[in-house]
């Protein structure tokens, strides 16, 4: 049983290379200046929840910070990305696939109703459940009984005692614990399920913040959070609240920020990259984030079929692309080159892939591997476009990408604006692309599978371009399955290897998390997943 | 203009008048005085015109934009979209280069040149559209009355209470595909009409019981020949008016749809793609956004003039107030 | 008058479905599967998309989508958005804060324009007359997106006149500049129509008789020129009124108002039919009762005018 403890110990060490998970971590990171008025509420920038605040519902960024404040998990990510121990008190297992799961006793939701191995149980079931039609509900796939047709219980959740359950998964997956910190699997209180689409208006959680009162939630304008007096675990906030005030457009926040109407900002406009570095000095933040940015040329598409032109003219593209430029002209260094296929914060990240050379602008080689693909079929003189959806913010980049590839290729290339995202996805799930596709991906929980298995494994949710290698797979499933996680890593980095031959997407740079803070608060610091640490806060 | 306003009721009506046979010659009368200048409303705003400073700089103006449009090899050597390199990325004016570049790093006075075409191709194309529908709808309404003006208005009414900007939204992204020059000046014009149907048919009413239709009537000419060769000729003032401005409006639309990121794609050369891209680097780089602002309002400052100057020819009672 | 005003009302109806039958065909023609698209790249399972789109009833015809609607309109119920808040929330959230941003910015173009139009018209040929007639094409000439970034970024957030973006409940100090930029575009509009009404007015009988009375400027400006100029003025403000309820949907987006014109753009954009066609319906309700007290306003102002 210690083994296996000490296996998802190691895995928050190699993330974060400092932590030692103990079997009662409470009150982890201790504040360096604990100055400031506890009473005080931070303001930040967020947007209008897509839906009703319900954890499992929650896949989309402006609802996943409020839901991940209201709420505490199994565990919690600091800030490198490393795992604590939250609510849960241990996480056992022998063969990384019959987890046992033991809560820390005397936690309680704010309606005063304790935290109890039901309110994870429940809220797992009811996020699984089929005809709950929940965004998330894909997350509990690898557990026992889960169902993508038809309602059925998750028989592999079974309850021991109030303080503790086990679970019960299709196949051994050892960084399971890494996952348990996301929004999907927070537990809920019974009071969730007499209504829960009331609940997702006035949640009750049992998070370091709470709503400040009733109907805390003004839509589309801001959303009101208190310290929960009653949260006792890692994420014990040294300032009084939060107020998330909902922007549509960064520019505007970013305004706010400027003006003094906002404490901190985790998104910095496109128009203010060249200067927010310098206007806030050290208060602003530009570091790496767990968010990985390519695109992808459709294997369906004439001249780039999974052959040797298709090869070719994948491995062709990808080094007439010249990343450092874009990354320094147009992101302004807030974009780094990218060198693998998940990203720098996550454990397991290299530069030094087999073939990772062909990431690197090489416009001779461009030239020469698109040469090679002309004698086996002449290109003619289609125009190469790449899909973007104009609501994103993509344009600048794509016209970059394509002004390098028409100048290093000599061939005629564009970017190709969707007005929608809506209406990108229909033609991209309908093999009705005329060309790439920008394609970009942000962690849910600091796994290098994360970053893999969704995105290239056959028939998985976001393989849009329909990639398909068996080898890659056997080393997935082989990194899953490994019984300790350098060999999890190397397993992964060898899958990554083989998509760097195969192309299915063209890597092109990590984002970076870029933020800035107002002189009103201190000790800002971002999160793994590019959310500030809140509870971390000091203000006054 | 309200629908059914009747401003007979309250006019007192002078009295009968017979002109006393001795005073006037019947010959007299029939007598034309071919020797003078003749005059209708098109001659007396000409001439007018001609001694207005701002109809010269606004014709002026416009032509120049028109050459511009035509022949933009004459301007610039440089190809509008291709050798953009990042290394020169918002860079500063150099040799041959005089406005300097843009963010990608292409020449902005190049960019400038070839976008002429566009704003002024949309422009022409959504003045012909609505001018097209507008004088159709508004010829019918106001000439037969009726059902007929029921049925047009009530047509009329149902497009221009959806804002034409969010129709034009609408309809781009449902054309995502077939984005050009054509399909977003349907974009705008089709919801733009109405206006122009209005004027006209706010005109015919005041026009169509003038003496000239009574006569033609009289004569047995047909109602559609009367509507077209007498009535709408005689109402049109102030639909050309309200079209030169519609035409800088179009110019000014196609830029906002591009700012709203539904616009035409970059490879069609458009000062509003130009003005909505160099948005974000307004900070640090505003010549790049300035420069095809200044295009861009020059033009449409050129027609909304001309419009302007039409206007007040066209208005004996503005010539009368200068 | 009253059988008049009934009349207007009932063509409402026909305007209304016209309206909004269009509207929600275009929304529906749009590309894309507004659902999927909720989810960005993240998609869940594929039985939830299709379990959302059946709630919403997204998989019938087109038509029967569209009674659903009506049917729900019918009883006072303008649906739920595909973010499950209900539309009339929505709508009592939205409309008071654009009628405010409106208001305002009506407030702003009557002030500046009145006063640039009636000197100008008393002075015409002057200096004030010339500049305010180019600064009025100047302003109508510029995009209102390029006048918005430019006030907000030197207005806003340089000199720190004025809040450069709207904080929440839309207060009216925060609308400021917003309302001025708005109030931008139809500001040549009411100073070209004041001056030529001021013009005219200044030239009729009673105004020469109020002269000859030895009556003084001060008094013949404000209560015998400038009242009677005023009609004109009056009906272009209602429809611009109209117009700013609907139409201020940049404004708002670069000043983050919560209004009618932001959320409405950003509905279009999801493909949300039936938030789109409410707000369509308030639209031209409201559109057409201001249209309709315009004229009414028309009658009480001049009273030559009569309505059958």
């Amino acid at each position: 049983m210690k083994i296996k403890r000490y296996g998802v110990a190691a895995f928050a060490l190699a993330a974060a290379g400092a932590l030692v998970l103990t079997g009662c971590t409470t009150g982890g990171a201790e504040p360096t200046a604990p100055a400031g008025d506890p009473e005080a509420i931070i303001t930040t920038n967020g947007s209008e929840p897509q839906n009703p605040l319900i954890p499992t519902n929650t896949t989309e960024t402006g609802g996943g910070k409020i839901v991940t404040s209201l709420f505490a998990g199994l565990v919690s990510y600091d800030a490198e990305g490393a795992i604590e121990f939250d609510v849960a008190e241990s996480i056992e297992s022998e063969d990384s696939q019959h987890w046992t799961v033991t809560l820390k006793e005397g936690q309680t939701f704010t309606d005063g109703t304790p935290v109890t191995a039901d309110s994870f149980v429940d809220a797992w079931n009811y996020g699984a459940l089929y005809s709950n039609a929940q965004s998330a509900s894909y997350f509990f796939d690898n557990i026992e009984g889960f169902s993508y047709t038809e309602d059925s219980e998750l028989t592999g959740l079974n309850v021991v005692d109030e303080r503790t359950f086990t679970v019960d998964l299709v196949a051994p997956e050892a960084d399971w614990p890494l996952r348990l910190g996301y929004t999907a699997y927070f537990p809920l209180p019974e009071v969730a399920f007499e209504d829960i689409e009331a609940f997702g208006q006035n949640p009750v959680g049992n998070g370091p913040y709470m709503f400040a009162a009733e109907d805390a939630w003004t839509h589309e304008e801001k959303i009101d959070l208190v310290k929960n007096p009653d949260y006792d675990g890692v994420r014990t906030p040294v300032n009084g609240g939060l107020t998330i005030v909902f922007y549509t457009s960064q520019d505007t926040a970013y305004a706010d920020l400027q003006a003094g109407n906002l404490d901190v900002l985790d998104a910095v406009p496109d128009s203010a990259l060249a200067t927010f570095e310098e206007e806030f000095g050290d208060r602003a933040v530009n570091q790496p984030a767990a968010i990985f940015q390519g695109f992808n040329m459709p294997f369906y598409l004439e001249h780039w079929g999974d052959d040797e032109e298709g090869d070719l003219r994948r491995a062709a593209l990808s080094m007439a692309i010249n990343r450092d430029e874009i990354t320094d002209v147009i992101f302004q260094g807030t974009r780094q080159p990218a060198s693998d296929y998940t990203s720098p914060v996550i454990a397991g990240w290299t530069d030094s892939l087999e073939g990772a050379e062909v990431l690197e602008y090489n416009p001779e080689e461009a030239q020469a591997k698109w040469a090679e693909a002309e004698a086996i079929a002449p290109y003619g003189d289609t125009v190469l476009d790449i899909a973007y959806n104009a609501d994103g913010g993509h344009q600048a980049w794509v016209d970059a990408v394509a002004n390098s590839i028409a100048n290093t290729l000599g061939i005629e290339a564009v970017g190709k604006p969707y007005p929608t995202f809506a209406a990108s996805l229909d033609d991209r799930e309908n093999e009705k692309l005329t060309g790439g596709v920008r394609a970009g991906w942000q962690g849910d929980y600091p796994s290098m599978y994360n970053f893999l298995a969704p995105l290239y494994r056959t028939g998985a949710g976001s393989n849009y371009e329909g990639y398909s290698s068996e080898e890659f797979e056997k080393l997935l499933d082989d990194g899953a399955q490994a019984s300790s996680v350098e060999d999890a890593t190397a397993l992964w980095q060898q899958a990554q290897e083989v998509l760097l031959t195969d192309l299915p997407t063209i890597p092109l740079w990590y984002s970076n998390v870029t933020g800035a803070s107002a002189d009103t608060v201190d000790n800002v610091v971002f999160g793994w997943d590019s959310v500030p640490l809140y509870t971390e806060i000091t203000k006054g | 203009m309200p629908d059914s306003i009747d401003t007979t009721t309250s006019k007192p009506r002078p009295e009968h008048f017979v002109a006393p046979l001795e005073e006037t010659p019947l010959e007299a009368i029939d007598t034309i005085k071919a020797e003078g200048k003749p005059s209708n409303l098109w001659i007396d705003a000409w001439a007018d015109l001609r001694r207005r400073p701002m109809f010269w700089i606004s014709a002026a103006l416009i032509l120049i934009i028109v050459f511009v449009a035509l022949f933009p090899g004459l301007f610039t050597n440089e190809p509008p979209n291709s050798n953009c390199q990042l290394a020169n990325s918002n860079g500063a004016p150099t040799e041959g280069h005089p406005l300097g570049f843009t963010r990608q790093g292409c020449d902005v006075w190049s960019r400038i040149v070839h976008g002429a075409a566009t704003s002024l191709s949309v422009g022409i194309i959504v003045t012909t559209l609505v001018f097209t529908l507008g004088v159709l709808f508004g010829a019918f309404a106001g000439f037969y009355g009726g059902w007929v003006d029921g049925l047009l208005s009530r047509i009329g009414d149902i497009f221009f209470s959806i804002p034409y900007i969010l129709a034009a939204v609408v309809i781009m992204s449902v054309l995502a595909n077939y984005r050009n020059v054509w399909v977003i000046s349907l974009a705008i014009g089709v919801f733009a009409w109405p206006v122009t149907a209005r004027v006209l048919r706010s005109e015919i009413l005041r026009v169509k019981n003038s003496d000239y239709v009574t006569a033609a009537t009289a004569i047995g000419v047909s109602r559609f020949k009367i509507m077209w060769a007498h009535v709408v000729p005689n109402s049109i003032a102030p639909v050309i008016v309200i079209t030169t401005i519609a035409l800088a409006g179009a110019i000014v639309a196609e830029a906002t749809l591009s700012f709203l990121g539904v616009g035409l794609p970059t490879n069609i050369m458009s000062w509003g793609n130009d003005i909505a891209q160099a948005q974000t680097t307004l900070r640090t780089a505003p010549q790049v956004l300035i420069y095809p602002s200044i295009a861009l309002s020059l033009t449409v400052f050129s027609f909304i003039m001309m419009g302007e100057v039409i206007r007040d020819a066209l208005d004996p009672k503005a010539r009368a107030q200068r | 008058m009253l059988w008049y005003t009934g009349k207007r009302l009932l063509q409402v109806i026909p305007v209304l479905l016209g309206a909004t039958f269009l509207i929600y065909f275009m929304v529906f023609a749009m590309p894309g599967d507004p659902i999927a698209a909720l989810y960005g790249d993240r998609p869940p399972a594929p039985g939830v998309i299709e379990q959302i789109r059946e709630q919403y009833h997204l998989n019938d015809p087109f038509i029967v989508q569209y009674f659903y609607y009506l049917a729900g309109i019918f009883q006072g119920d303008f649906g739920v958005t595909y973010s499950g808040q209900s539309v009339n929330d929505v709508l009592a959230r939205t409309f008071p804060v654009t009628i405010r941003l409106a208001l305002l910015a009506i407030f702003f173009e009557m002030v500046a324009g009145i006063f640039v139009g009636l000197v100008s018209g008393l002075r015409k040929g002057g200096i004030f007359d010339a500049t305010g007639l180019g600064v009025s094409l100047v302003l109508i000439s510029l995009p209102i997106f390029v006048i918005g970034f430019v006030a907000q970024y030197f207005l806003g957030i340089q000199l720190g006149w004025f809040s450069p973006t709207v904080g929440a409940g839309a207060p009216l100090e925060d609308l400021i500049l917003p309302a001025l930029v708005l109030a931008s575009i139809s500001f040549a509009q009411i100073v070209r129509l004041t001056r030529s009404s001021v013009i005219e007015t200044s030239g009729l009988d009673f105004v020469r008789t109020a002269y000859s009375k030895g009556l003084t400027r001060r008094r013949i400006v404000p209560v015998h020129i400038l009242r009677n100029s005023l009609i004109p003025v009056v009906t272009y403000l209602g429809t611009d009124f109209g117009t700013l309820l609907v139409g201020a949907t940049v404004t708002e987006g670069i000043f983050n108002v919560p209004g009618v014109g932001r959320t409405l753009y950003q509905a279009i954009l999801r493909g949300e039919g039936p938030t789109v066609v409410s707000f369509v319906t308030i639209m031209v309700l409201l559109y057409l009762v201001v249209n309709l007290l315009v004229d009414l306003l028309y009658a009480v102002l001049d009273p030559r005018i009569r309505y059958a």
